[in-house]
């Protein structure tokens, strides 16, 4: 059954509908979630509460002409959106949704996460300067050093987590997690791992809203100041595709702070393990990506980037020789 | 998986587990050299980074077919995410937009062909070399495992992971010279 061709094609739709199905209702999530924070409805005329706006939307996007201005740089700003698109998609493959359910249980998964999250990078400034415009490649060039910066103490945190659990394979780190809240890398009691892997948490959440370029962080597409960012001579379905990008990076970050630090699947009691745990998780994380987002004003590009270099950095580093002790000690 | 020693015998039929493998191992082949192609013969700069990092992504497949996903990852992760995009960002911020050529129009009638006969010379020499070696086979030491890495790298090979340090601290030396010498 391991190396059936039913196996894979069956894993390959359900990666693509979740996948679809996620870019598309997570923003009529976000769209909702901001009119209720700023005291407004929110899309409400297409059927009920307004549940077939991204189906109007992706119809919409889909029957527009794909503009292709004059003084681009061609193939590279056509390629642009794709690349953004695939490797999240492609990212899905390792995320271990439950004990049984996961297209590949991969050695090395993190690694291969953080490899296919820096061919969205490239995307982002491929784009911004195939476009010749201004903003687009100031917004390209910011989004680039952001995302440079938060990679560093992001990937010190990872450090952390590997060094309790043993292991680079998402699904074993899950797997170590099992029984309880009280095995979560976050609150975990054994080795006194309680008192520092919040603060890995804290870190990690902060570089992953980062590195998804979302508001407080969101330098790259600063509509105030940039129009659209790197997407601003984008159209139809090329802006579509950046944007489900964008929604699918948030569900992997939310699949990956679920599965590194919330124990995966895991029920807090220990009762009842299984996907449906793992999709309360991250749809919680992906609540909480929408919440600050609409919450708190954009900072400043200066003031991120001394967030990362002077505070995250060497918390971070601190909080890796802390753990690494503790595992030594005891 | 037994890849490692397999000696060369007739072709697999296309339509089976080992053709399909032959077809994606010729598609990251091509990819490497398409990358280098237009890393080389780009007229413009970014689209030589680009070509770069395709050509970086297919020698990340060439290193998993030689049943190396340890190295694979790294090469996404450090020549694709960072030493490309780096390049990248330099170009973007260090030079005007008119001069982001690679200088391909105005070169001398003799680059090329200087340049392809170097390449060729070393192309031979090593597949003569690789040919003409008896090569040791090291038999595959069980499932990949990243402490295994880690052993060998902090005793067999310490005196790798030292120079590292070094080199690492060179490049921050230098980096901070460089900045101080911009700040007066």
């Amino acid at each position: 059954m391991e190396t059936s061709i039913w196996r894979a094609l069956l894993y390959l739709v359900g990666i693509m509908a979740f996948a679809g199905l996620n870019a598309a209702y997570l923003g009529w999530c976000e769209r909702k979630g901001a009119a209720r924070i700023q005291r407004r409805i929110g899309p409400c005329e297409a059927g009920y509460a307004g549940l077939l706006q991204p189906l109007a939307d992706g119809l919409k996007l889909m029957s527009k002409q794909l503009l292709v201005p004059d003084g681009v740089d061609g193939i590279i700003f056509r390629v642009a959106p794709v690349l953004a698109m695939i490797p999240a998609i492609t990212s899905m493959v390792v995320i271990p949704f439950s004990e049984n359910i996961g297209a590949r249980a991969m050695e090395l998964s993190v690694l291969l996460l953080f490899a296919l999250a820096s061919i969205s990078m490239i995307a982002i400034l491929l784009g911004g300067w195939a476009s010749g415009n201004k903003y687009a490649v100031i917004s390209a060039a910011r989004s680039v050093s952001q995302n440079l910066a938060y990679e560093i103490p992001m990937l010190i945190t990872v450090i952390t987590v590997v060094l309790i659990s043993g292991s680079l394979n998402l699904r074993e780190i899950a797997i170590d997690q099992q029984g309880g809240f009280w095995h979560w890398n976050i609150f975990r009691l054994e080795n006194g791992h309680f008192l520092t892997m919040w603060i890995s948490f804290i870190i990690f959440f902060i570089c992953s809203v980062a590195e998804t370029n979302r508001a407080p962080f969101d330098m790259a597409e600063a509509e105030s100041e940039l129009v659209a960012g790197f997407m601003t001579e984008y159209g139809s379905m090329g802006f579509g595709l950046f944007m489900m990008g964008e929604y699918l990076n948030i569900v992997v970050g939310a699949c990956l702070t679920a599965t590194l630090f919330l124990g995966g699947w895991d029920c807090p009691f220990g009762k009842t393990p299984g996907v449906w745990w793992f999709l309360i998780k991250i749809y919680i994380l992906i609540f909480t990506f929408i919440w600050i987002r609409w919450t708190y004003p954009r900072t400043q590009i200066y003031r991120l980037l001394n967030l990362s270099w002077k505070i995250l950095i060497p918390f971070s580093l601190i909080n890796l020789l802390i753990t690494a002790a503790l595992i030594k000690v005891f | 998986m037994q890849a490692l020693v397999c000696q060369p015998t007739a072709a697999p039929a296309l339509f089976s587990a080992e053709g399909a493998v032959g077809v994606i191992f010729l598609l990251t082949v091509a990819l490497v050299v398409t990358g280098a192609l237009i890393a080389v013969n780009a007229n413009r700069l970014v689209r030589a980074v680009a070509g770069l990092a395709v050509c970086f992504t297919g020698l990340a497949g060439v290193y998993y077919f030689l049943l190396s996903p340890f190295l694979a990852m790294m090469q996404m992760l450090i020549y694709v995410g960072a030493v490309s995009i780096l390049i990248a960002f330099g170009i973007m911020m260090a030079t005007p937009e008119e001069q982001q050529t690679t200088g391909m129009k105005h070169r001398s009638i003799l680059a090329g062909p200087l340049a392809f006969s170097v390449g060729a010379l070393i192309f031979a020499a090593l597949t003569v070399l690789g040919l003409k070696t008896q090569w040791q086979v090291f038999p595959r030491q069980g499932a990949f495992d990243i402490k295994a890495v880690g052993m060998s790298l902090l005793t067999t090979h310490s005196l790798v992971f030292e120079l590292i340090s070094i080199v690492l601290l060179m490049a921050i030396i230098g980096a901070l010279v460089l900045a101080q010498r911009g700040r007066n």
